[in-house]
């Protein structure tokens, strides 16, 4: 027997491997659907889903994007401390001091990159009517998507805890006290409140609820770095699980009429 | 097939078979279950929507002392307490009358932390170029409104103590109050 045929007839790779590499439709589709990495991906799909000039394989890269991120994340993730003291020390020290120094750029441009492949996706299945029915449900979903994309960048961007930082998150969270009925300086502030006592103050909106104080400061941090870390990426990931789902059972990816 | 209507047995009503009633008792349960499940379910979110909001800040604390008034001459910006404290004090006329009182050195376009410059005699704001004199009215920029003021009064020991959780806005009259201000 060949080695090859003695590799593959071992104990070890029939466990591994269950099935024998196919030799017809019906083997192949077997191998497919019985294991975990090859069954994401149909089994076969339609000649019009590689047509780069209609599809753009914007929402590909996107996810391409989205799985760098987190890799290039949780290994950053080793290196740094979100606390007042720590923070863009730690920082700098990614960049000069560890190995892989590129790692925290690789991050930071991904993010850059994944926001304009996602609008760039959003873009094209507006162009191509993509979200026509039976497709609305998973436009929406696309949108929640988009939204959840833009607030990794938003809390992300507070984590070097510099001058850029500190002051970009201040601006943005002041509109999160000009909310209508939820924020203290929104209108309808004093609809909700209870006997006269106000339920909606500044240390009660949902600007403080995002700061998690009533500036800027070591809160803010350590909630932004679970929110950026744990929170928005486990939603982004049921979303995006709910988007591929919908596409799947759609057939596919939508082609021209 | 016409026959056969009037050989199919008459069904008696739900409510007089053993059937129909234990069936109408699992309903009830079922959804009194689903009552409590979902008055449990909206407990959970509110609870966890409180636990969101913390109950401990640290923050330096909203009253502070600031010396005696003498230590204010005509045109002087104490700067001081901007750091600790995010104040101005300073001293100097509005609508004629000598007073003494607490600016905001918070910037009342998008909040960034405003500059007193000596020579020119102005607070600026590094953001966005917003410009307010020296006692707090908007001149330059894109600053919509005066910097805002904080509670000041003289204190039982004759000094003046500054309550940053009272703020006064120039714009809706509120600098009329003798509370945002010391009379010199």
């Amino acid at each position: 027997m060949s080695l090859r045929d003695r590799i593959r007839g071992s104990q070890f790779w029939k466990s591994v491997f269950r099935h024998p590499a196919p030799v017809d439709r019906k083997n192949r589709m077997v191998v497919m659907l019985s294991n975990i990495i090859l069954h994401l991906h149909p089994v076969s799909i339609r000649r019009h889903a590689l047509r780069l000039g209609f599809t753009w394989c914007m929402g590909g890269i996107t996810f391409f994007l989205f799985i760098v991120e987190t890799i290039t994340g949780v290994l950053l993730m080793f290196y740094y401390r979100p606390t007042l003291e720590w923070a863009y020390n730690d920082m700098l020290s990614l960049r000069d001091v560890v190995s892989l120094g590129v790692l925290r750029e690789l991050h930071r441009w991904g993010a850059h990159a994944m926001v304009i492949t996602v609008m760039l996706h959003m873009y094209r299945v507006f162009l191509t009517g993509s979200y026509k029915p039976p497709r609305e449900f998973n436009w929406v979903v696309g949108v929640m998507l988009l939204l959840l994309t833009l607030l990794l960048s938003f809390t992300g961007y507070l984590l070097p805890w510099d001058q850029l930082a500190m002051w970009a998150v201040t601006v943005g969270s002041n509109m999160a006290q000009a909310v209508p009925l939820l924020g203290a300086e929104g209108p309808g502030q004093q609809v909700l409140s209870v006997g006269g006592v106000d339920m909606i103050t500044c240390t009660s909106d949902t600007r403080f609820v995002l700061l998690g104080a009533r500036i800027v400061t070591e809160e803010t941090l350590n909630r932004f770095y679970v929110l950026h870390c744990v929170a928005i990426p486990l939603i982004a990931a049921l979303l995006m699980a709910l988007h591929f789902w919908r596409i799947r059972k759609d057939g596919g990816i939508s082609g021209p009429l | 097939m016409s026959g056969k209507a009037e050989q199919q047995p008459q069904r008696p009503a739900a409510d007089q078979t053993r059937r129909g009633v234990l069936g109408a008792i699992c309903t009830a349960v079922m959804g009194l279950g689903l009552l409590v499940l979902s008055a449990a379910g909206g407990l959970w979110a509110a609870a966890t929507a409180r636990f969101m909001m913390p109950n401990v800040v640290t923050e330096p604390p909203s009253r502070f002392k600031a010396g005696v008034p003498g230590d204010y001459p005509a045109g002087y910006v104490e700067t001081k307490y901007k750091q600790q404290y995010g104040v101005w004090v300073v001293s100097d006329t509005y609508r004629g009358r000598r007073q003494i009182f607490a600016l905001s050195t918070v910037c009342t376009h998008l909040g960034c932390i405003t500059l007193w410059q000596e020579s020119e005699q102005k607070f600026k704001c590094p953001c966005h170029g917003s410009g307010f004199f020296r006692n707090g009215m908007n001149f330059e920029g894109p600053a919509p409104r005066p910097l805002e003021r904080f509670a000041i009064r003289i204190a039982d020991d004759g000094q003046l103590e500054i309550d940053r959780s009272r703020t006064f806005q120039e714009e809706l009259g509120q600098w009329k109050d003798p509370a945002c201000y010391v009379s010199v």
